[in-house]
C-alpha cells in the first residue's frame, strides 16, 4: 500500500494511525514492549516525515495561507473498501417512522427541531484504488450539505444528532458503483442498519429498466428521492424531492404577471418517447398555433449551449426563456418519472401539465399540487387540449402564481430543496408543532392578505351563559350606579364587573352599591390605563363581554338584550351601538375619522359593545407594535385599536345595532359630547393613521347595514314584539 | 523486561516527541485540538461542513440531460400494461388494479349487488347499502357502474363474532361480476381475532379496494384503500348529533388536561401502551384509568396492579371526563383504532393519538395535525409535557377543527360512506377533484363539489382564506346585474320580441324544457356573475332595495339574503315540524321569490339534492324555496339574512297578486308543512337556524334629513 505524494500523504499516514491506535490501548498493560516499540517507531517515522516536509518544495509555510476559504475535497481522507466488506440490505418497503426510525435520538425538545449531523467527507476507493463514484462530491451535493451545516438543524455533536446525513454523494445513480457505495454506507461509524440516516438521490435507477428508487442497498435509511413511483415510495417515511435543474443557477427568469400568454401549450423536453412525440404532433396538427412543440437543435454541439436552445423546424428558441411565453408546459415522463424540466417550468411561472403515471410529485406530503399543476394520465394525452381548455382563466392565473411560488420557496436551489426535506421530516417527528397547510402552500402575498379567524367555526352559542358587563370607571359614582341599575335589568346579564381605575380613591363601601340580582365584582387596577378595560380578567367567565362606559345610561334593557342576541349570531365580531367611519382624505392624503350621520360604518365604539373574551386576550398580549402603550399614553383611541385588531384578524366588519341615539347625558361629557370637540377629532384621525401604519394596511371594512329586530318599526302591535323599546330617545 | 531498557525507550520516545513538536509539522489526531493546526490543510473532521470551494462537477452533466436512451425502450403503453400485471395484491394501486375505462367521463356510478335471499346482513351494513342506494351515485345497471359494492356483509370478519359470515370466499367467487375484485369496494370494520387480531379478512379480496377501519400503514395501499373510522352499531344513519362544542371559552383549558378510561387486556395483544399509562396518571389533571375487567375469566389472569387500577377506574365517570377535558388519549386497543376516537372528536376533546402505525381515518384528505395531536407510543412519558406545551391559540383551533371534521365527515354513517365514495370519485375524475383546502375547511368536501369549478374563488366559502375580496362592488346606479334571465315556465308561447321592454342589459329567455319548479335553480351557463337575484314574475322591488340587499350579500356571500321571511317551529303536539308565515320575532327562511344568493347554490341544488326531493318539489310545484333554505343552512349552519323591505312589497307577497290563489290555498300551506318534514328527514335533522335580526341601512328611519340617506326610497311608502 502506498500513499500518494503531496499534502495528502500526511493525512493518509495519520489516518492510518488513528485507525490502529485505539485498538492498541487496551492491550497496553499486557504487551508493554510492543507498545513502546510501536510508539517509538511511529514517532521516529513522524520525525522523518516532518523532516522531509521541511525540505519539500510545497512545504508547510505555503499551506499555512490556505485559510478557510480554500478547502479542497482532495484533502479528505482516502478510505479503501475491502471487497469483503458487508453490504447493507436492500431497503425495507414496509419501513415507517415508527418501525425503522429511532425516535429516542430526537427526544423531547423545547424548540421542536431535529438535530442533523453530517459525516465528514471521505473519499472511498475500492481495493485497487478506483473511486466508488465517477464524480465524487458534486457541486450540488456540496451546496446541499453546506446549506444544512449553516442551518439551525445542524449539530456537530454526533451523540446528540437525530438524523445523519452521509457525505457520500448519491444524487445521480449513473455515476455510482452500486455495490461499493453500499459498502461505503455500511462503513459509516453510526450506520447501525441505516437507522436515522438520510440519503438524497435525484436520479434513481439506470438502464434498461430505470428503477424509480435508488438501487443502492441502504438498510433502513430514509430516502429523499426524485422520481419515486407509488410502488417504491414509502409514504410517511421517504420524502419525494424534485430533480434539481442546473439551469436555475445559470439563468434568472424574472417573475411575470400571471395572465394569458402567447402559446397555450408548450412542450420543450428533448428526450420524449417517439410514441408520445407522435401524439403531441397530432395534437399540434389539430390545434395549430396554440401548441408549440420544441425539440433539440440538430446543428448544436452537446453541452451547455444545446441545453439552452430549443428548435422548431429550424426556428431557434432560447430555453428556458421560451417557457415564459406559454400558459401550460408539458412535463412528460422520460425513462425516469422525475424530470428536471418540472423545475424550469415552475420557475417560468408556467403551469406544469404532468403526464407521468404513478409519479409521486415532489414534496407531495405538504404541497397541494392541485393548486399549481394539472396532472393528466398518460393515456389521456390526446385529450390534453380539451382538458386544459376547460380550466377557468382565473384558475390558470392562480396556478401560474402558485407554480412560481413553489419554485421560489422549494425548488430554486439545493438549499431550498434540502431545507424543505428536513422540515418535512421535522414535522413528522414533532407533528404538534408542524407547519400548517397555509404556511406551506400560500404565497407571501396570500399569507399577508388572507385571514384565518381564530373563531372560525360557525357556531351560535346558546343564550344561557349570558354576558359579563365590564364597566370602566374612575370616579363618576352617581352615573356609574345608574348604569349598573340599568344593566341589571337585562335578562342575560351574568355578572357585572366594575374596573375601578382610580388609584387615589377607594371604591364606595359595599352597602352603598345598588342591589342587583347578578353578581357584582369590583376589580381595582394598579395604574389608570385605558387598556385595563380590555384585560382578560379571570372573573369574566362568559364568552360574551359587554364593554360599557360609566356614563352610558341611555341604552334600554331591550337594546342591550337585543345587542347580546345579535352578538350570538356574530360571536367573532364587535357588536356595538354608536358606529363610526374612517375615510380617505384625498386632499391631505391620509385617513380621517368621521362621526357624522353617515350611511356607512366601519367601527363601533367600545363605550358600549359586545365582543368575545378572546379579543381581550388578543388586545392585552398580541397587539402589534407599540399601539397599546400609545393608547395608554394618549388616554384615547382604545376603541379604534380594538376595531383594528378584530377587523385585522377576522377580516370582517363590526355590526352596528339599533338606530342612532343621542349619546349624551346632562351631567357628564359623553362620547358624543367629546366627539364634537375639534381637537378630539384630530386626535382620533391621528390614531387611525398611526394604527394603519403599524398594521401595514387598513384592515377596517366598511358596510352599509345595521342590525335591527325583525319587526322594528313594522306596523305590528308593540306588545307582541320581543324588543319593543328600541330607538327611543 | 528490564526496567532500565524500558526507561531508555521511554526517554528516547519522549525526546523524539519533543523534537516532533518543535518542528511543528505532524499533527497526531489526538493532539490536534488546536483549531489553527487542524484547519491547516483545510480539512477538519467533526467540524461544520467545510463548504468546499473546488470547482466541482455537476451531478447531472449537460451532456447527460437528454441522453437517456429512452427511445429504444419498450413503448410506454406496454410498460403500463406490465405494471398492471406486476403490481397486484398488497401492491395494488389505482394505476394497476383499477379499471378507469369502466367509469365514463364525469360519471361516477356505484352498483350494489342485489341482496340474496337468506343472506344475513347486519344492520350497520344494511345502512351502508341503503345510503349508497339513496345517493346520487347509485345505479341499478352494472354496465354503467364504475364501482361495485357487495351485498355480502363484510363488516365483521372476526371469526368469533356472531355477525361473521361463513363461506364468504366461495360466495364471492360465485358472483359473476366479481372479475377478481376489480373496481369493487369492500367495507370492513373488524378483522382478525383473539389473540393476534391480524388484518386478514379471511377471504381473497383480489384486486378490490378496502374501506377498512383500524388499517395499519403497512397494509394500507396508498391512494387505493380508504381508512374509515370505527363506528358503533348505534351510529346514526343520517344527520347525526352535532358536536358538543357550544362555546369557545377563554382560556381554553378545561378541568382536566388529559384523560382516558378504558380496558387493559391481560391476554392477547394491544395493551402494551395501556399497561404503562399508570406512570403518567397523576390523579389531578392527567387522569388515565384502566380496568382489568373484561371477559368472564379476567381474574385468572389478573396482575399485581389490577386491584388498584380497578378501584381508581371506578372513581371517575367517563362522560364527565370526556366533556371536561382539553385532551383525550386515544391509545390502540385490540386493533389500531378504537371507539374513543370518534367519541373524543364529537366531544371537542382534542384526541391525542397513541397508536403507532394506524393510518388515520380518511388520511388521504384530512390533515389530522389540525385537529389532533399525533403522539408516538414510544414517547408515552413525554405526552403530558407535549400537550402542556401546546399554545392556547392552537388548542382553540384544534378544538374547533374537531367539531368541523365531526360534522362534515363522521357524525353519521351516511357521511362516512359518502366521504369514502367522494374520495374514490376524486381519484377517478382527477381533473375534477377537491384540493386539500376544500376538504379541510368549512363547509367541507361533501358540500363543495369540484365539478362546479376548478377555481376556489368561484365558491362562496374561501374568500377569506385566499385573501380575496368578495365579488367586486357594484358600479353606481342599479346596474349590478349583467344579465336578466327569464325562465319561461308557461305552456303559452313566448310573447313576440317587440313586446319585451327595452333594457340596458341583455335579456335572455330560456324556455323551461320540463316546465318544472326545479328549473328555477338550474345552473344556467348564462349566469355569469357570482350573485344571483332570484325573482318571481310578480315580485315588486325597487332598485334601492336591490342595491341595498346586494351590498349586504357582499358581506355574507355564502348566505341567502332575502326580503320576506318565514319560520319553522317544533309542533310538540303533532310531534313534527311546523311552518309559519306569520309575522314573528324571528325567522329561519327567506322566500326565494326575491332573494340574492351565490350562483354556486344553483349548482348544489341541482347536483347535490336527491331526485326524490327535487321530484317532490316539481310534483307539488311548491316548496322549492324551503328546499333551498334547507340546503343553504345545512351548508352554512347559519340562518339566512333578511333585509328591510318596503311595506308595499310585503302586501303583494301576502296575497294580492296573481299568485294570490296559490298563497291563499290552505292546501298550499299544508303542502309546505309536509315538505318541511320530508326534507328534515332526508337531511337527518333540522338544518334551519333562527335569527332575530334584520339588516337595515345604517340611517334607516333615523331622525335625520332624508337627503342624507343613501337608501331613502326604502323608507318611502
Amino acid at each position: 500500500q502506498q500513499c500518494v505524494n503531496g499534502p495528502g500523504a500526511i493525512m493518509c499516514a495519520s489516518g492510518k494511525y488513528s485507525s490502529r491506535g485505539p485498538a492498541l490501548i487496551p492491550r497496553m498493560k499486557t504487551k508493554h514492549r510492543i507498545y513502546y516499540i510501536t510508539l517509538f517507531s511511529v514517532v521516529l517515522l513522524g520525525l522523518i516525515a516532518t523532516g522531509m516536509f521541511q525540505f519539500w518544495p510545497h512545504s508547510i509555510e505555503s499551506t499555512a495561507d490556505w485559510g478557510l476559504d480554500r478547502r479542497s475535497v482532495h484533502d479528505a481522507p482516502l478510505i479503501r473498501l475491502p471487497v469483503a466488506n458487508p453490504i447493507p440490505e436492500r431497503g425495507d418497503l414496509s419501513c415507517r417512522m415508527h418501525t425503522c426510525f429511532d425516535v429516542y435520538r430526537c427526544g423531547y425538545n423545547p424548540k421542536n427541531r431535529i438535530k442533523v449531523y453530517i459525516y465528514p467527507l471521505q473519499r472511498f476507493v475500492d481495493e485497487v484504488g478506483v473511486p466508488i463514484s465517477s464524480t465524487g462530491l458534486s457541486r450540488e451535493y456540496n451546496d446541499l450539505l453546506s446549506a444544512i451545516s449553516d442551518s439551525e438543524f445542524y449539530t456537530d455533536d454526533v451523540t446528540r444528532a437525530c438524523l445523519f446525513v452521509p457525505s457520500i454523494d448519491v444524487l445521480n445513480q449513473n455515476s455510482l458503483r452500486i455495490r461499493e457505495t453500499a459498502q461505503a454506507l455500511a462503513m459509516l461509524p453510526r450506520w447501525d442498519k441505516g437507522m436515522n440516516h438520510l440519503l438524497f438521490n435525484m436520479l434513481p435507477g439506470g438502464p434498461p429498466d430505470y428503477n424509480t428508487a435508488l438501487d443502492v442497498p441502504r438498510d433502513r435509511a430514509l430516502l429523499a428521492g426524485g422520481g419515486f413511483s407509488t410502488w417504491t415510495y414509502r409514504q410517511g417515511y421517504d420524502v419525494s424531492i424534485p430533480v434539481y435543474s442546473p439551469l436555475s443557477a445559470d439563468v434568472e427568469l424574472p417573475e411575470r404577471q400571471p395572465g394569458p400568454r402567447r402559446y397555450f401549450i408548450l412542450s420543450s423536453q428533448t428526450a420524449i418517447h417517439r410514441e408520445y412525440r407522435a401524439e403531441l404532433e397530432r395534437l399540434k396538427e389539430e390545434n395549430g398555433e396554440a401548441l408549440l412543440l420544441l425539440d433539440k437543435c440538430s446543428n448544436l454541439s452537446q453541452g451547455v449551449a444545446s441545453a439552452r436552445k430549443r428548435c422548431y423546424k429550424g426556428q431557434v428558441f432560447d430555453y428556458p426563456q421560451i417557457l415564459q411565453e406559454s400558459s401550460f408546459c408539458v412535463v412528460l415522463r422520460g425513462a425516469r418519472l422525475g424530470q428536471a424540466t418540472l423545475s424550469d417550468v415552475l420557475q417560468a411561472g408556467c403551469v406544469p401539465v404532468i403526464l407521468a403515471d404513478s409519479y409521486i410529485l415532489p414534496f407531495s406530503e405538504v404541497l397541494d399540487w392541485k393548486r399549481a399543476s394539472v396532472v393528466i394520465p398518460e393515456e389521456k394525452l390526446p385529450e390534453m387540449y380539451t382538458i386544459l381548455k376547460s380550466i377557468p382563466h382565473r384558475q390558470v392565473e392562480e396556478m401560474q402564481r402558485q407554480a412560481r411560488w413553489f419554485w421560489d420557496a422549494y425548488f430554486s436551489s439545493m438549499k431550498a430543496i434540502g431545507m424543505t426535506t428536513l422540515q418535512i421530516i421535522n414535522d413528522r417527528i414533532y407533528p404538534y408543532a408542524a407547519r400548517t397547510y397555509e404556511q406551506w402552500n400560500n404565497p407571501p402575498l396570500v399569507k399577508w392578505s388572507s385571514v384565518n379567524s381564530p373563531l372560525f367555526l360557525p357556531l351560535i352559542p346558546p343564550r344561557s351563559p349570558g354576558f359579563t358587563a365590564v364597566v370602566l370607571t374612575y370616579d363618576r359614582i352617581e352615573s356609574l350606579f345608574r348604569v349598573i341599575t340599568e344593566i341589571s335589568k337585562v335578562p342575560s346579564l351574568a355578572k357585572l364587573l366594575v374596573v375601578w381605575n382610580n388609584q387615589n380613591k377607594s371604591p364606595p363601601e359595599d352597602s352603598l352599591w345598588p342591589k342587583i340580582a347578578a353578581p357584582l365584582k369590583v376589580v381595582r387596577t394598579k395604574e389608570n390605563k385605558l387598556s385595563n378595560r380590555f384585560f382578560p380578567y379571570d372573573e369574566i367567565e362568559t364568552e360574551a363581554v359587554l364593554a360599557i362606559d360609566d356614563d352610558i345610561i341611555m341604552l334600554t334593557s331591550d337594546e342591550l338584550q337585543f345587542g347580546y342576541e345579535v352578538w350570538r349570531e356574530f360571536p367573532d365580531r364587535l357588536v356595538g351601538y354608536p358606529g363610526r367611519l374612517h375615510l380617505w382624505d384625498h386632499e391631505m392624503g391620509k385617513w380621517k375619522y368621521e362621526s357624522e350621520w353617515t350611511n356607512e360604518v366601519s367601527m363601533v365604539l367600545t363605550g358600549a359593545a359586545f365582543y368575545h373574551k378572546y379579543f381581550n386576550y388578543l388586545y392585552t398580549y398580541k397587539m402589534p407594535g407599540d399601539i397599546k402603550n400609545w393608547v395608554d399614553a394618549h388616554m384615547n383611541c382604545e376603541d379604534i385599536a380594538m376595531n383594528f385588531l378584530v377587523a385585522n384578524i377576522t377580516g370582517k366588519a363590526p355590526i352596528k345595532v339599533t338606530p342612532r341615539k343621542k349619546f349624551k347625558c346632562p351631567e357628564c361629557t359623553a362620547i358624543d359630547g367629546l366627539s364634537l370637540d375639534q381637537t378630539h377629532m384630530v386626535e382620533r384621525s391621528e390614531c387611525i393613521n398611526k394604527f394603519a401604519s403599524v398594521f401595514g394596511t387598513m384592515p377596517l371594512k366598511v358596510v352599509e347595514h345595521r342590525a335591527d329586530p325583525v319587526l322594528y318599526k313594522d306596523d305590528f302591535p308593540e306588545k307582541l314584539k320581543s324588543f319593543p323599546n328600541i330607538g327611543s330617545l | 523486561m528490564q526496567a532500565k531498557k524500558r526507561y531508555l525507550f521511554l526517554l528516547s520516545a519522549g525526546a523524539c516527541l519533543v523534537l516532533l513538536f518543535y518542528f511543528g509539522g505532524v499533527q497526531l489526531p489526538a493532539s490536534g485540538r488546536n483549531r489553527h493546526d487542524r484547519s491547516h490543510n483545510g480539512y477538519r473532521p467533526d467540524q461544520p461542513w467545510p463548504h468546499f470551494s473546488d470547482p466541482l462537477q455537476q451531478f447531472l452533466p449537460w451532456d447527460q440531460l437528454d441522453t437517456e436512451e429512452y427511445n429504444i425502450h419498450i413503448s410506454p403503453r406496454q410498460k403500463r400494461d406490465v405494471n398492471t400485471s406486476v403490481y397486484k395484491g398488497k401492491r395494488c394501486r389505482m394505476d394497476s388494479c383499477f379499471d378507469f375505462s369502466a367509469c365514463k367521463k364525469n360519471d361516477f356510478k356505484v352498483y350494489v349487488y342485489p341482496q340474496q335471499k337468506g343472506e344475513k346482513i347486519s344492520e350497520s351494513y344494511q345502512n351502508i347499502l341503503s345510503t349508497i342506494e339513496g345517493s346520487r351515485f347509485y345505479t341499478t345497471d352494472p354496465g354503467q357502474a364504475c364501482l361495485f359494492i357487495l351485498s355480502l356483509d363484510t363488516l365483521d370478519r372476526d371469526s368469533l363474532s356472531p355477525q361473521y359470515v361463513h363461506n364468504l370466499k366461495t360466495k364471492v367467487q360465485n358472483l359473476h361480476l366479481w372479475n377478481n375484485g376489480r373496481n369493487h369496494l369492500i367495507f370492513n370494520l373488524y378483522s382478525g381475532t383473539w389473540p393476534d387480531y391480524t388484518e386478514d379478512l379471511g377471504f381473497d379480496i383480489g384486486q378490490a379496494m378496502l374501506a377498512k377501519a383500524s388499517i395499519s400503514t403497512e397494509n394500507f395501499r396508498p391512494n387505493f384503500d380508504v381508512s374509515i373510522p370505527l363506528f358503533s352499531k348505534e351510529h346514526p344513519r343520517t344527520g347525526g348529533d352535532r358536536g358538543y362544542l357550544k362555546y369557545n371559552s377563554i382560556p381554553p383549558f378545561r378541568k382536566y388536561m388529559l384523560v382516558f378510561k378504558g380496558k387493559r387486556y391481560l391476554t392477547g395483544i394491544g395493551s402494551d401502551t395501556r399497561n404503562a399509562l399508570y406512570h403518567v396518571h397523576n390523579q389531578e389533571d392527567v387522569v388515565l384509568l384502566t380496568t382489568c375487567k373484561h371477559g368472564k375469566d379476567w381474574q385468572k389472569h389478573k396482575d399485581a396492579r389490577c386491584d388498584k387500577d380497578n378501584a381508581e377506574y371506578d372513581k371517575y365517570d367517563y362522560r364527565e371526563m370526556l366533556h371536561n377535558s382539553t385532551f383525550c388519549l386515544v391509545p390502540r386497543g385490540r386493533r389500531l383504532g378504537s371507539f374513543r376516537f370518534l367519541e373524543a372528536l364529537q366531544a371537542a376533546c382534542v384526541p391525542v393519538m397513541l397508536s403507532n402505525g394506524w393510518e388515520l381515518p380518511f388520511s388521504e384528505i384530512i390533515n389530522w395535525n389540525t385537529a389532533a395531536v399525533i403522539g408516538d407510543e414510544r414517547l408515552l412519558l413525554q405526552i403530558p409535557s407535549t400537550v402542556r406545551s401546546i399554545h392556547q391559540d392552537k388548542i382553540l383551533a384544534l378544538r374547533q377543527q374537531t367539531q368541523f371534521l365531526w360534522e362534515a365527515y363522521f357524525s353519521s354513517m351516511e357521511k362516512i360512506v359518502l366521504t369514502t365514495l367522494e374520495i374514490i370519485q376524486d381519484r377517478v375524475l382527477q381533473q375534477e377533484s377537491r384540493s386539500t383546502l376544500m376538504w379541510n375547511s368549512h363547509p367541507g368536501g361533501l358540500f363543495a363539489l369540484p365539478q362546479y369549478s376548478a377555481h376556489l374563488g368561484d365558491f362562496p366559502f374561501y374568500y377569506a382564506t385566499l385573501g380575496e375580496a368578495p365579488p367586486p362592488p357594484p358600479p353606481p346606479q342599479s346596474t349590478t346585474q349583467s344579465n336578466i334571465i327569464v325562465l319561461w315556465n308557461c305552456d303559452k308561447p313566448l310573447p313576440a320580441k317587440h313586446r319585451w321592454p327595452a333594457t340596458s342589459v341583455p335579456v335572455i329567455v330560456i324556455e323551461g324544457e320540463n316546465k318544472v319548479m326545479s328549473s328555477r335553480f338550474l345552473p344556467y351557463e348564462t349566469i355569469v356573475t357570482d350573485a344571483v337575484l332570484s325573482l318571481d314574475e310578480d315580485t315588486v322591488l325597487s332598485t334601492t332595495e336591490v342595491d341595498f340587499a346586494f351590498t349586504v350579500w357582499q358581506s355574507f356571500p355564502e348566505r341567502l339574503v332575502g326580503y320576506p321571511a318565514r319560520s319553522h317551529f317544533w309542533d310538540s303536539n303533532k310531534e313534527r315540524w311546523g311552518y309559519t308565515s306569520k309575522w314573528t320575532n324571528d325567522y329561519s327562511m327567506v322566500l326565494t321569490g326575491a332573494a340574492i344568493y351565490h350562483r354556486y347554490y344553483h349548482f348544489l341544488y341541482t347536483n347535490f339534492l336527491p331526485a326524490s326531493l327535487k321530484g317532490m318539489v316539481d310534483q307539488l310545484a311548491n316548496c322549492e324555496d324551503i328546499l333551498m333554505n334547507f340546503l343553504v343552512s345545512a351548508v352554512t349552519k347559519l340562518p339566512p339574512i333578511k333585509v328591510t323591505q318596503k311595506k308595499q312589497y310585503k302586501e303583494t307577497m301576502m296575497g294580492q297578486s296573481s299568485r294570490a290563489s296559490r298563497w291563499a290555498d290552505p292546501d298550499h300551506f299544508a303542502q309546505r308543512q309536509t315538505c318541511m318534514n320530508k326534507f328534515a328527514s332526508w337531511f337527518g335533522g333540522m338544518p334551519l337556524v333562527h335569527s332575530q335580526m334584520r339588516l337595515d341601512p345604517v340611517l334607516f328611519k333615523d331622525q335625520v334629513s332624508i337627503l342624507r340617506k343613501k337608501y331613502r326610497d326604502i323608507e318611502r311608502l
